[in-house]
Order: structure tokens, then sequence, then C-alpha cells
């Protein structure tokens, strides 16, 4: 079953304009992938903690997510040290473990996990629909909007159509193992999941016309920056500033 | 093949942006707004279809499935993949925000050249139908392995050899993409070949 991330029931982020929520998480998601200083990146983690406090994340559901991302940048801790050329550090049997290997893996770890937070910090502050309303408002072009939001739309009513599918295989002794029988099964239901959501995407295009749609979506959702927003704006923007200004202003 | 944040560099991840961007352009002209519901739940049937776990010997894989997503969507493959990566990235925190542009182009170009290569194919020899399936299949999922090996490589010359390690553990996934998608084909040949490109329409023509 799929599910979302879970949402905060309220936050002074939940309560910021989402136009705010967006443009900081990117903005900032680039600065701290663009920086390599690791003062600059512990800054950036501090300061990914504290807007993941302040958003009132879920603490599990925060280290459930974050773990599985981590797993992948382990690999990476693995994979690179021994197979960076540098200064060697030391030997485990035929392998050398090089400097710039576990150099490189901190700063990917600190990067990664300072952006990922920001942007569990925007997923939980609101919903998709809300997104969606307001990359539209920030001038995102109107056909990706409406394709990003119709798509989490049937998100779901495609995976229960999945599901129906994937068990009408069991009830009938489907078990998959390393074979080809598996794969051609695999395959069928994933033909026919395209078939019914084709056939479905004409119904619902159908109903649609029949309910007046000529082609123009209408977004009803209006924003209006408050004094709070413009406050919270300004602080957010000089604190990715002074992380920028940081990165290339050696202060020691 | 999700990069991750915080992996490459800036300017590999604004090239990612600017190509990700042209594609998607490219993409969304052809599609009029009578038509962004179909793409939009077919882009849903392969957002879903791509969390499928298939079995490989002690463990499973998820299948990437761009080759399918080419051969039915053509350019419209760059939108339709765009979206679901953001999705995913919002749903599961594959991927990420600054890897977007990067990841829709190293899994929706090789998606838009086995479209047109299946076409080619197909309109030569109707036999070809299942051989050029296996291809694309295969070869989507190799070029989206080398376009990310191009992508750290670009980022920094000494992840050469954790790109090669990449591709090279894609092998398995790539034969089993390329035996999923010649299975599908099949099937879609035999009940809606009207989604396939290239193939002559089998409906009575219309008086």
């Amino acid at each position: 079953m799929l599910s979302e991330p879970i949402l905060t029931e309220d936050s002074p982020i939940r309560r910021l304009d989402p136009r705010v929520r967006v443009v900081f998480t990117t903005v900032y998601s680039f600065v701290v992938a663009t920086s390599n200083r690791f003062p600059v990146l512990l800054a950036a983690l501090g300061m990914s903690v504290l807007l993941a406090f302040l958003a009132r994340l879920d603490i599990r559901d925060v280290f459930k997510r974050l773990a599985l991302v981590n797993g992948l940048v382990l690999l990476f801790w693995l994979l690179l040290p021994l197979t960076f050329a540098g200064t060697p550090l030391f030997a485990i049997g035929p392998f050398t473990v090089s400097l710039e290997g576990v150099v490189v893996s901190a700063r990917i770890t600190l990067k990664s996990n300072a952006i990922l937070l920001a942007l569990l910090m925007l997923v939980a502050s609101g919903s998709v629909s809300e997104l969606g309303s307001a990359l539209n408002r920030l001038g995102v072009p109107p056909k990706i909007v409406y394709l990003f939001l119709l798509t989490y739309r049937y998100i779901f009513v495609i995976e229960q159509e999945f599901q129906r599918l994937v068990r009408a295989a069991k009830i009938r002794g489907f078990h998959p193992g390393t074979n080809v029988h598996t794969y051609r099964s695999y395959a069928y239901l994933i033909g026919m999941l395209f078939v019914r959501a084709s056939d479905r995407a004409e119904r619902v295009h159908q109903a649609m016309v029949c309910r007046g749609f000529n082609g123009r979506f209408h977004c009803l959702r209006e924003f209006s920056l408050s004094r709070r927003d413009l406050a919270w704006s300004a602080i957010l923007g000089l604190a990715v500033l002074g992380l920028e200004i940081f990165e290339w202003v050696n202060l020691t | 093949m999700h990069i991750s944040e915080g992996i490459l560099s800036g300017p590999v991840l604004v090239s990612g942006m600017v190509l990700a961007a042209a594609g998607t352009a490219a993409g969304l002209r052809k599609l009029d707004y009578d038509r962004i519901p179909r793409a939009g739940i077919l882009s849903a049937s392969f957002f879903v279809a791509s969390l499928i776990h298939v079995p490989i010997g002690p463990s499973s894989v998820h299948l990437i499935l761009n080759g399918i997503t080419g051969i039915i969507l053509g350019w419209g493959a760059f939108p339709a993949i765009l979206v679901a990566l953001t999705l995913q990235a919002l749903f599961f925190q594959f991927g990420g925000i600054t890897t977007l542009g990067v990841n829709t182009v190293t899994m929706a170009l090789p998606a838009v050249l086995c479209y047109f290569g299946f076409r080619l194919a197909v309109r030569k020899r109707a036999s070809l139908v299942l051989p050029a399936a296996f291809t694309c299949g295969f070869l989507s999922v190799f070029l989206s392995a080398v376009m990310v090996g191009a992508a750290l490589v670009c980022t920094e010359g000494n992840f050469f050899k954790v790109s090669a390690l990449v591709v090279t553990a894609h092998l398995p996934v790539m034969i089993i993409e390329g035996i999923v998608t010649a299975f599908c084909v099949a099937f879609l040949r035999k009940v809606q070949p009207t989604l396939l490109p290239g193939l002559p329409d089998p409906r009575p023509p219309v008086r």
C-alpha cells in the first residue's frame, strides 16, 4: 500500500506560504549541494536539524527515511575509500584506503542528510496538491503542473488496480521465482496495467468532456504573503546567503 | 538507478536541469491539454510498475521500465519520467530535488532513443517486434547506467571505478528488463496494439 509521508499537525513551518517553502528548499538544496567546505556543511546540517525541529517532524518517520538513504551512502563509504586514488591512509589486505576517498564520502554523507532533512520538512509541511498549486503560482508551466497533479491523483487508483491483478495471480497459484515464467507473468501483469490504465484514461477524459472540460485547467487556490511570511523569507534568505558567503570567504 | 543528493557537482546538476528542461519542453509540445489526463494516468502506471520487486537469485530488484515507457510514450517519456521522479522524491526520497534534472535525462533519453529504434525496426519488418523489444529493454537500462557513470565521472574523475561498478552491477537488470519488455510488448501487440508505435492498425477502417 502506498503511503505518503506523514503530514505534521501544525508547526511554524506548516503555517508558512507554500511558495516560500518551495523556493527556500530548492535554493537551499542547491547551495548545500555545491558547497564543499566542511564547516559550511556542518552548519548546513545543523540548520536542517533546526528546521526539522521547527517543522515538528515525526522523529521515528524521519529516522526510517534517513536510514534508507544512508544505506546508499554506506555503499559509497564501502566503495569510495577503496577505489579513489589518493594518499593512502592504511591498508586492509590487498585494499588501500585513501584519504581523499574518506573525505569525499564524509562530504557526501553531510550533504545528503542536510538536503534530505530539508526535503522532508517540505514534504511533511504541506500536501502534494498544495505543492502543485504553489508551483503553479510560482510560474512553472501549467501543462507540467497539471500533469503532476493528475499523476498524483491517479497513483493510488492505479496501485489498487495493480493489487487486484496481483491478488488474481496469487489465487491462481503464482509464486515468484528466478525463472522465465515469473518474468513473463510480471510482464503480462505490467502490460495489463497499462491497458487498464489506458482504458481508464479514455473514460476519465470522456467524463471530463461531459462535464464541460474544454482543455483549460484553472487553479482555484490563491496565495498571499503575510507579514509573517515576509519575515520568515527574510530570515531564511539571510541564512542561505550566509551559508554561500561562508563557502567562499574563509573566516579563519 | 536514482542518483541521490550530495554526490554530483554543480555544473553536472545544472547541465542536467537544462537538458531535462529541453527534453520536457519537446515532450510537452506534442501533448495538448486534451491528452494530459491520459498522460497522467499512464505516468501513474509507470510509477506503480517501477515499484514492483522482481526476484533474481536470493534478492529482488526494481525494474526501471524506461524501455517500455519510451516505446509507448515517445517524447512524452520526458515529462512522464520527470513527474514520476518528482513524486518518488516526495514519497520515498529516492533521488532528490537537485538531481531531478540529471535523473530525468539518464532515464528519459534512453527511453526516447528506444522509441525511435523500435519504430524503425518494426516498420522495416514486422517479425522484428520481439527482438526489437528485448533490445530496447536491454539498451535502455545499459544507456541509463552509462549516463549515470558519465555524470559521476564528470563530477570527479576518480569516480571512474565506481561508475564501472554501477554499469556491471546492472547487467542482470538489463537482461531481465529485456525479457520483461519483450513479453510486455508481445502482450500489448495482442491486446491493444494501438499503444505500440509503428505497427499497422488492425482495426477495420471506419466507413
